[in-house]
C-alpha cells in the first residue's frame, strides 16, 4: 500500500468521525500547550531570577584573605588572623590583566558618624571610585569618590539615603562636614537607595576613600578586593590569574579564597532548572492522560469499525497492514493535535506575557521538540494496543454483523 | 482448482465442541458454478469462509491453484484473497465514507497499484456493471441492487479466478436479485470459478453443480451421484 494512500485513508476516517476526532485532538493540543506554557513559565522564572542577579553586578569575583572563608563576616571584622594580609599593592597588582575590568579594594569597619549634635554608629565602608561601577549602585545626590590615586586619604564622604536622613533630616547635605572617629570628611554625594543588595544595607553606610579608613582604623591590609572580570567566560582565567598573581606577592604562599557570583548564581540556575523540569513533567503527565484518552477513542473506533476492518481483511489486507493504518491516523491526531497545542500554548505566553511584562515568556526550542515528540510518543504507543487489536480481529466474526 | 481433503473446523461453544465441518472431501474444477445450500447452521458458510481462506481448518488439507494453503502465514493468505479471492456479501459491507468508485478502488489500493492504473480499471468495473453515473455517490445514497453492483464490482476488479458470494439476493428485492444473478452468471460465463451459498432454492436451482449441506456434512452433491 502506498504512503500517500495509508495518508488519505486515515485522514479520511478521521473526517468520518468528526467528533471522535476533535476530543482527541481537544486533549491532545492541551496537552501540548500546557507542556509549553509551563515550560516556559519556568525557563522566565529562571531568566527572572538570573537577571536579578546581574544587576547585582555581573562577573563578580570576590578574593578574602585567608585560606578558608570567614563565615558570617559582619563590617565590623577587620579579619587579622591570616599570616599575610591583602594589601592595596596586591589589588593594585591585579589591575594588569587584560581580562580584569575593574579591581576595587574594600576595607569595612564602624565608627560613630556625627554632624551638628548628632551621633551614630555607622558601618564605613572605604574603597574606590571603581566601587559604583562595580556594584551597579546608582548616586541620588552629587558624586561619588573621585578618580584619585588609591593612597591618597582624600577627606571626603558618600552617604547612604539612611544616614543622611538620620542625621540631616530635610537640610542640605552636599558640602556639609561629618566627623567619623576622629577625621572629619566632607559629604560630596548620597546614594540612590537600593534595598538590601546581595545582603548589604546601602542605604545603611557611609562610603569614604580606601587610603582614609586605612588611616581612620590604622591598618595597612584590606577586608577584600572586588575584581570584575571582562566577561562571564573569562573569569576561570581571571581566578587563575588573581591566584597566581597573590601568590607571587605573597612569597608562594596561597593564602587568598576567591569566590564568584557565578557560583552562587549557578546553584540558583540548577534550583531553578530542576522547577522547570518538574513543572514539565506534571505537563506531560496531562499528555499521559491525553494519551490515554487516545487510547480509549481509539479502542471505541475499532470496535465502531470491526465490519470495516474484517472488509479489509477479505479484501487481501494482512495484518500489519491494518496496524499501520490505525498508526498512521494516531500519528496524523497527535500531529495535529501537537500543531494545535502549539498554537495555544504560544497564545497562552502571549497572553501571560501580556499581563506580568516583568516575566520574558521565552518558550525554550526543546520544549517544543519536547512536547511535539511526546504528542507523538504517546500518540503511537497508546494506539499500539487499539491498532493491534484491529489486525487481531477474525474477519469471519466481523463480517458476520451487518 | 480447488481441492478439500478430510477438512475439520471444530468450534468451542462454551465448553461445547460444536463440528461445523466433519470431514469434507470436495474438488472444485476451473469455471465451474457451484451452489451450497442447506439449512442454518449445516456448516455452508464455514465452508465459504475456509475457501476464502479467512478461516482455517483445525485438520485437512486446502489445496488453491495445485499450492497447499492452509500453511500458509497470514501475509500469503492475504496476497492470495487480494489476488484470487473476489467476496461478495449479504450486507455488502461497502465502507460508508467512501464513494462508489473509491470502494471499487480499495483492493487495489491495498495492493499498492499506481493510480492512474487504478482510474483505469474502477472506470471499466463501473461501465461493466452500468453504474457509471453513481461513480461519486456514497453507499447511503444508493438503491440495494446498485451497492450489490458496487461490491461486485469491487470482488472482481482484481480479475481473481474464484468469486465467493453468500447470501447475494438474501438482502435484495425480487427484480434487482434477478440483476445482481444475471451479472454473477455472466462472469461465471466469462470464465470465473463462481460459488454461491443461499438459503433460496430458486438461486441454488439455478447452478450446475449444487451441494447440499446437512450438520457439517456433504449429504448430495449433483456431480457425485
Amino acid at each position: 500500500m502506498k504512503t500517500t494512500d495509508i495518508v488519505r485513508y486515515a485522514l479520511g476516517s478521521l473526517n468520518g468521525a468528526r467528533s471522535r476526532t476533535a476530543l482527541m485532538l481537544l486533549a491532545m493540543s492541551i496537552g501540548v500547550a500546557s507542556v509549553l506554557v509551563l515550560t516556559s513559565l519556568g525557563e522566565a522564572a529562571r531568566r527572572y531570577v538570573s537577571g536579578e542577579f546581574a544587576s547585582l553586578g555581573t562577573n563578580l569575583i570576590i578574593v578574602l584573605p585567608g585560606r578558608t572563608e570567614t563565615a558570617g563576616s559582619e563590617p565590623s571584622m577587620l579579619i587579622g588572623d591570616t599570616p599575610r594580609a591583602l594589601t592595596l599593592g596586591d589589588a593594585q597588582a591585579l589591575l594588569r590583566s587584560s581580562l580584569i575590568q575593574r579591581v576595587a579594594p574594600l576595607n569595612i569597619g564602624s565608627a560613630p558618624v556625627s554632624y551638628g549634635g548628632l551621633e551614630r554608629d555607622i558601618p564605613i565602608w572605604g574603597s574606590t571610585a571603581e566601587l559604583l561601577e562595580i556594584r551597579h549602585w546608582e548616586m541620588g545626590l552629587g558624586r561619588f569618590l573621585p578618580k584619585a590615586e588609591w593612597d591618597r586619604a582624600s577627606p571626603v564622604c558618600v552617604l547612604g539615603q539612611k544616614v543622611r536622613k538620620e542625621l540631616f533630616g530635610n537640610q542640605p547635605v552636599l558640602g556639609e562636614w561629618v566627623r567619623i572617629g576622629d577625621r572629619r570628611f566632607r559629604v560630596i554625594g548620597i546614594l540612590e537607595s537600593a534595598g538590601e543588595s546581595l545582603g548589604v544595607a546601602v542605604e545603611d553606610m557611609v562610603i569614604v576613600p580606601v587610603a582614609s579608613i586605612q588611616r581612620l582604623f590604622n591598618t595597612s591590609s584590606l577586608f577584600r578586593i572586588l575584581v570584575e572580570a571582562r566577561s562571564r567566560e573569562a573569569i576561570p582565567r581571571v581566578i587563575e590569574h588573581i591566584t597566581r598573581t597573590i601568590r607571587e606577592r605573597h612569597q608562594g604562599e596561597e593564602d587568598i579564597t576567591v569566590i564568584t557570583q557565578d557560583a552562587v548564581l549557578a546553584t540558583f540556575d540548577n534550583i531553578l532548572q530542576a522547577l522547570t523540569l518538574t513543572v514539565a513533567g506534571i505537563a506531560a503527565i496531562s499528555l499521559g492522560v491525553a494519551g490515554i484518552l487516545i487510547m480509549n477513542v481509539m479502542l471505541v473506533a475499532v470496535a465502531q469499525r470491526t465490519t470495516e476492518i474484517g472488509l479489509l481483511k477479505a479484501l487481501g489486507a494482512p495484518g500489519q497492514q491494518i496496524v499501520n493504518l490505525f498508526l498512521a491516523e494516531a500519528a496524523l491526531l497527535s500531529l495535529l493535535g501537537a500543531g494545535l497545542g502549539v498554537v495555544i500554548g504560544l497564545a497562552g505566553n502571549g497572553l501571560i506575557g501580556y499581563f506580568y511584562p516583568d516575566l520574558s515568556m521565552g518558550t525554550p526550542l526543546w520544549a517544543f521538540a519536547a512536547a511535539i515528540g511526546v504528542a507523538l510518543g504517546t500518540g503511537l504507543l497508546f494506539s499500539l494496543l487499539p491498532a493491534r487489536r484491529a489486525a487481531k480481529l477474525d474477519p469471519v466474526q466481523a463480517l458476520a454483523r451487518r | 482448482m480447488i481441492t478439500l481433503e478430510n477438512i475439520q473446523r471444530i468450534f468451542l461453544v462454551g465448553d461445547q465442541k460444536v463440528h461445523a465441518l466433519r470431514d469434507i472431501n470436495l474438488h472444485i474444477n476451473a469455471g465451474e458454478y457451484l451452489s451450497i445450500m442447506g439449512p442454518s447452521g449445516s456448516g455452508k458458510s464455514t465452508l465459504l469462509n475456509l475457501l476464502g481462506l479467512l478461516d482455517r481448518p483445525d485438520a485437512g488439507r486446502y489445496r488453491l491453484d495445485g499450492q497447499d494453503v492452509t500453511t500458509l502465514s497470514d501475509k500469503q493468505q492475504a496476497r492470495l484473497r487480494r489476488e484470487r479471492i473476489g467476496f461478495v456479501f449479504q450486507f455488502f459491507h461497502l465502507v460508508p465514507r467512501l464513494t462508489a468508485a473509491q470502494n471499487i478502488e480499495l483492493p487495489m489500493m491495498l495492493a499498492g497499484q499506481p493510480v492512474d492504473e487504478r482510474q483505469l480499471c474502477v472506470q471499466q468495473a463501473l461501465k461493466d456493471m452500468g453504474i457509471t453515473d453513481r461513480a461519486d455517490h456514497r453507499p447511503d445514497q444508493l438503491s440495494g441492487g446498485q451497492r450489490q453492483r458496487v461490491a461486485i464490482a469491487r470482488a472482481t476488479v482484481m480479475q481473481p479466478g474464484l468469486l465467493l458470494a453468500d447470501e447475494p439476493t438474501g438482502n435484495l428485492d425480487r427484480a434487482s436479485g434477478k440483476d445482481v444473478v444475471d451479472i454473477l452468471e455472466t462472469l461465471q460465463r466469462r470464465g470465473i470459478t463462481l460459488i454461491i451459498v443461499t438459503h433460496d432454492p430458486a438461486l441454488g436451482e439455478r447452478a450446475q453443480r449444487r451441494l447440499h449441506m446437512v450438520d457439517g456434512t456433504i449429504v448430495n452433491d449433483t456431480a457425485k451421484p
